[in-house]
């Protein structure tokens, strides 16, 4: 940090209310010149809000916003700009349908005799890209960019309107780990030019790296002030949550039964047509979890996709509870089957937005009793049944009836767990079950799952966090390329053994460059 | 191949098949083909006169649902605005028979105008600022445009004259193409400049990146200090206007009269050609000239006599081709993402 901090930011006593909620409430927040400051709050914490008013918007129901000491009114998105603020926002904000070029040059188009001068743009795109390694194409077409990179493409879209703020909200959630790194490398390039930055997350490790400062939010407000000198995941959960934290999970060994789910030489394409699956094969037993791990994109969700029938499997043979299911359908498998599967895209797979937490809640089995009588749905039954699942797994909603939509990211995910955990079964199919959700319901979904595995399930968990993996698994397979390149028992796992897996190095090889 | 690619391509099948068409009927008349051979009848130039007739409105309505919904505002009242133009333009015209007939048609087109863009503002405020349902609006539209002008028609008003062709020197004395295009009345000029020019404004100006993000991911536009809802009611209104000139093109410059319900289902034949073109001016146009053939051969097969055909079957064909064409496109063209959703703000932009 610089020897004399000056404030480029400041937040004076803002509070944002809306109907029924205070989403911000008296915050105080100040961003020094240079610094890296991390904004940590669970899910619903005001976060986003907070940095909405900061972008102009949504207007404070009170309170004052300062930019390098001059106070500012700010009416839209326009005005922030204006004063050299800058935001990538959670959910990006790209025309998935225009170029690259276009997307940054909307509102702040070059125009040369009236037409758009793409071509000046796309230079001062690629000078962007080399001055601070954000390699993209100005000319390729945004959906068809991996989320990496459309992520550059928003940090250059702030760069390209001269920002010196730049605010980052939730950057990691959507990447895989190597692609965080790359965006650490990217953070801190960007810190040595001069800018000052608000990177928000939840996730603690994070924040301990990159950060200079650290500031908590709960609840719409401020509860703490530390850096990560002075911090400990402990402690940082602690104030997040307003309890202590197990980080943890507790469990006792496995005790494995029969076979459950047996996955034989199974292949598979991928939407792009390209072999996703190279003859998979591995076994689940009752009671015991496996964990998938691998770097996003080596055929892990094909793999879940085609044992729950979600895609066709090309050949190979899909055996649950000793019966062949290979190419079912999802209802049979999920009914005859036994099973339950928690997917990795929960507002594509997992719920229905626009329906009631109940509704949701008998997604898969609204067909039958006592949900069902006849040809008609029985509604006191379904209620009475959300109410219970709200209740047990703590679900926090205004009520049975409030679409899933308007629920916290954990609070969904919760209710997609509650459906998928309530039904008598033998197999569960977890597909990054944590992914984007907050410290306090990660912890009570990890618990969840280690107390299905006592019952006796069979459980297939599939996800990118190698932390996760090695929290709950008690066999650990590696995906690499659509194969499984080794099963290792958790005891003989390790960080390391399972990363240099993850790289598609296979146990007893040489890595040929390392020196 | 990326998707964008993928549309692009679909875009162009009714320019692909308009051109075709054109190609066609140049070989055809310049071989020395007996003129009541079938082909002189599916190919001649009265045929394709008869097809570009037919097209300028439908091309004008895909021109003024583009418009609108590139910025997210879906538009299935173009019938009713194109009813409204042709009325307007009507009873100015009547209204101003005893001018110069050229002063006369000009207020006439005025008038046709003003109606049309009164209609596209009416329908961007109910959706806009009253955030009413855009398909609801859009009926309402018809049924207004509709009930209002054949309770308001008085048949013994007549209008005296109309928009005759401007033969364009040199151009117009190529074969078939210069019969064909350049020898128009104005307005079918103005049409045919429009698709040029609301192409290169969609996608290579500022009002067109904007309006086209507008449409696809308004809270993107927002972010970048773009007042979305400004571009939506800008360019719905500017896309009644158009379809009044639609409306405008049948009384002063096809028929010369209105007419109770003139417009005959053309609004709707307009969004059929402004799907098919995938939303892109030159595929709405190709479009629009594939189903102005459809009514054009129609035509040359009445007239004609030549086939056994009874004439009911012919007589639908263009909706039959209309029906097919659509259907046949599932999947294959992407309307605007943000098509017919309202979008709120907290900020004002600009
Ligand atoms: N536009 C809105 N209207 C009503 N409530 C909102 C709106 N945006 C956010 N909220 C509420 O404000 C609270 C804080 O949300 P948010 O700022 O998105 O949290 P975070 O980014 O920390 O996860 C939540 O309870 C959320 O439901
Ligand atoms: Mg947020």
């Amino acid at each position: 940090m610089p020897t004399q901090p000056t404030p480029v930011l400041e937040v004076k006593h803002v509070t944002k209310r809306f109907p029924g909620v205070v989403a911000n409430d008296d915050v105080n927040l100040t961003l020094y010149e240079g610094e890296i400051l991390a904004l940590l709050g669970e899910n619903g914490a005001g976060k986003s809000t907070l940095m909405n008013i900061i972008y102009g918007l949504y207007k404070p129901t009170e309170g004052e916003i300062y930019v390098r000491g001059k106070k500012v009114e700010m009416k839209s998105p326009r005005d922030a700009i204006a004063l050299g603020i800058g935001m990538v926002h959670q959910h990006f904000q790209l025309v998935p349908v225009m170029t690259v070029a276009e997307n940054i040059m909307l509102g702040a188009e070059s125009v040369k005799r009236g037409l758009l001068d793409v071509k000046k743009v796309a230079q001062e795109i690629q000078e962007l890209s080399h001055r601070y390694h954000l390699d993209v194409d100005p000319y390729a077409v945004v959906e068809d960019l991996p989320v990496g990179v459309q992520q550059r493409v928003e940090i250059i879209k702030a760069l390209y309107r001269e920002a010196e703020i730049l605010i980052l909200d939730e950057p990691t959630a959507v990447l895989t780990p190597q692609e965080i790194e790359g965006l650490f490398e990217i953070m801190k390039r960007l810190q040595s030019q001069g800018k000052s930055i608000i990177f928000i997350s939840h996730k603690l490790k994070e924040v301990l790296y990159i950060s200079d400062r650290i500031v908590v939010l709960r609840d719409g407000k401020v509860v703490g002030e530390t850096t990560p000198a002075e911090a400990t995941q402990e402690k940082l959960a602690a104030m997040m949550v307003g309890r202590e934290v197990i980080l943890t999970v507790e469990k006792e060994p496995a005790r494995p039964g029969k076979v459950v789910l047996e996955v034989k030489d199974l292949k598979a394409r991928s939407d792009l047509g390209e072999p996703a699956l190279r003859g998979v094969s591995f076994q689940v037993h009752e009671g015991e979890i496996l964990g998938v791990a691998g770097v996003q994109g080596n055929g892990q969700t094909e793999l879940v996709e085609v044992i729950t029938s979600l895609r066709k499997a090309e050949s190979g043979q899909v055996i649950i509870n000793g019966e062949e299911m290979t190419n079912a359908s999802p209802r049979a498998i999920t009914q005859k089957g036994q099973s339950s599967h928690v997917p990795e895209d929960r507002h594509a797979y997992g719920m229905v937005a626009s329906y009631s937490v109940a509704d949701n809640l008998v997604l898969n089995t609204y067909n039958l009793p006592p949900f069902a009588k006849g040809i008609r749905i029985n509604r006191p039954a379904i209620i009475r049944h959300a109410e219970e699942l709200i209740e047990k797994f703590d679900v926090r909603t205004p009520g049975p009836h409030t679409p899933a939509g308007s629920l916290s990211g954990g609070n969904q995910q919760k209710m997609v767990v509650a459906r998928e955990f309530s039904r008598p079964i033998k197999l569960l199919i977890a597909a990054q079950p944590t992914r984007g959700i907050d410290v306090g319901s990660i912890e009570f979904i990890h618990n969840q799952i280690v107390a299905k595995r006592d019952e006796g399930v069979a459980v297939l968990l599939v996800s990118a966090e190698l932390d996760e993996i090695m929290a709950l698994s008690d066999r650990i397979a590696v995906m690499y390329k659509g194969e499984i390149l080794d099963i290792v028992p958790r005891e003989e796992a390790t960080r390391e053994n399972i990363g240099l897996l993850m790289m598609g190095v296979k146990r007893g090889e040489k890595v040929g460059a390392t020196s | 191949m990326s998707s964008a690619t993928k549309f692009k391509r679909t875009s162009m099948i009714g320019l692909g098949i308009a051109i075709a068409l054109l190609v066609t009927s140049i070989i055809v008349n310049l071989l020395p083909l007996p003129n009541d051979s079938i082909w002189k009848v599916l190919f001649g130039v009265s045929t394709l006169n008869f097809t570009l007739r037919a097209t300028i409105p439908l091309a004008l309505g895909a021109m003024a649902g583009i418009l609108c919904e590139r910025t997210g505002i879906i538009n299935i009242g173009i019938e009713g605005m194109m009813l409204a133009g042709a009325f307007a333009g009507f009873v100015v015209k009547v209204l101003t028979n005893d001018w110069p007939l050229m002063a006369s048609l000009l207020a006439g087109v005025a008038a046709a105008l003003i109606a049309g863009a009164l209609m596209g503002y009416i329908h961007a405020l109910f959706s806009i600022k009253f955030k009413m349902d855009q398909i609801i609006s859009g009926t309402f539209l018809i049924l207004l445009a509709l009930g209002l002008t054949s309770y308001l028609f008085n048949p013994d008003w007549v209008a005296e004259g109309k928009f005759s062709p401007i033969a364009i020197p040199v151009l117009s004395d190529i074969p078939v193409i210069g019969d064909v295009f350049f020898n128009n009345p104005p307005i079918t000029y103005t049409a045919l400049i429009l698709v040029v020019l609301l192409h290169i404004g969609l996608f290579h100006t500022k009002w067109g990146l904007r309006s086209r993000a507008a449409g696809e991911h308004p809270r993107a536009a927002d972010t970048l200090g773009v007042n979305v809802n400004f571009y939506r009611y800008l360019n719905t209104t500017l896309g009644g206007m158009v379809a009044g000139l639609a409306g405008g093109f049948l009384v002063l410059e096809a028929v010369g009269q209105f007419q109770e319900g003139m417009t005959a289902g053309r609004g709707f034949i307009s969004l059929a050609a402004m799907i098919f073109g995938n939303w892109m001016p030159f595929g709405a146009l190709g479009a629009a000239t594939l189903f102005g053939y459809t009514q054009g051969v129609q035509n040359a097969l009445l007239l004609a006599g030549v086939v056994d055909i009874p004439r009911h079957f012919i007589s639908m064909l263009p909706y039959v081709v209309t029906i097919i064409a659509v259907a046949g496109l599932v999947g294959r063209v992407r309307p605007p993402a943000a098509e017919g959703k309202v979008y709120e703000t907290e900020g004002s932009s600009e």
